[in-house]
């Protein structure tokens, strides 16, 4: 089997290639927290959060501000089907694979189905997308406490993450 | 970029009290960051829940990662999945090389552009 893609160190000489003078200094910790799950999944309530810039067809474009490289936290309903979503990225591999399929990197119709067969007990009432910044300190302190604030109203035990 | 976003939001709720697992297509880039629990899918960018139109392998793919929440018991807990990518391993050796731009030219002008302003509104102290 061949080896996985280094993307840290490949998007580094792509761009040093492209003649971008200062590489990406990406988030790293030592420590790492951990939480046990409190209760078995078939009793938990279960969140998706994306970075797919997932969005309901016909929903209007997002503001400038609210767009990528400013970040930011949004919530889409969980009831929307997948056929009537989509995703506004350009930033996937378009050599080899497609986003027409929204299961492919948005699960929503595996968790309803995994809800309906007792897998697991409930999801919350939405979903969050985030959209990626440069700066990790706005991801940090400003869109990581308000998905948290989103999850806790709904009551979520369990978050599935999905990146794109 | 979008990997580091999950990984931070993965991490703050999981310091909060909220289990987490990341499903990603990149590997290194959660691993790098620190996350409690990953489900790596050896698949290119855009796929990190199986392949397009791939209805059993996206399930089998989200009941390896109810497993994960179920049964890790450490953090940086990384469990990849056992699918091969269909269309074979070629795309490893182009993504983010110079034999294949990973935007289109317009695409790149744009991002560049988008890149500029921020680093300006960072100037500016509004970043």
């Amino acid at each position: 089997m061949s080896m996985y893609v280094r993307y840290i160190d490949r998007t580094r000489d792509y761009y040093l290639e492209k003649g971008y003078e200062r590489s990406y200094q990406w988030a790293h910790f030592e420590d790492v927290p951990f939480t046990r799950l409190s209760k078995p999944l078939a009793e938990s309530r279960v969140v998706l959060v994306s970075t797919s810039e997932i969005a309901e067809r016909g929903s209007a474009e997002p503001e400038a501000d609210g767009h990528q490289s400013a970040g930011g936290v949004y919530s889409i309903a969980s009831h929307v089907p997948a056929e009537q979503l989509f995703s506004r990225t350009r930033s996937y591999d378009r050599g080899a694979t497609t986003i027409d399929d929204v299961g492919s990197f948005y699960p929503t119709t595996g968790l309803h189905d995994a809800v309906a067969s007792g897998r697991i007990g409930s999801l919350t009432t939405h979903f969050h997308g985030v959209y990626n910044t440069y700066s990790q300190r706005h991801t940090r302190e400003r869109d990581c406490p308000e998905v948290l604030r989103r999850c806790r109203e709904e009551g979520a035990d369990v978050a599935i993450l999905t990146s794109i | 970029m979008c990997h580091q976003t999950v990984s931070l939001v993965a991490r703050h709720l999981e310091e909060n009290g909220i289990a987490t697992v990341v499903m990603a297509a990149a590997r290194d880039i959660p691993e790098h960051v620190g996350v409690p629990r990953l489900l790596h899918s050896d698949f290119p960018l855009g796929s990190p829940c199986g392949e397009p139109h791939n209805g059993p392998q996206q399930k089998a793919i989200l009941e390896y990662a109810f497993q994960l929440l179920e049964h890790a018991f450490v953090p940086r807990t990384i469990v990849q999945t056992p699918f091969k990518w269909s269309g074979g391993d070629d795309w490893k050796n182009l993504i983010f090389t110079e034999k294949k731009d990973f935007l289109p030219p317009e695409e790149e002008a744009d991002w560049l552009k988008r890149k500029e302003s921020y680093r300006q509104l960072k100037k500016e102290g509004k970043r």
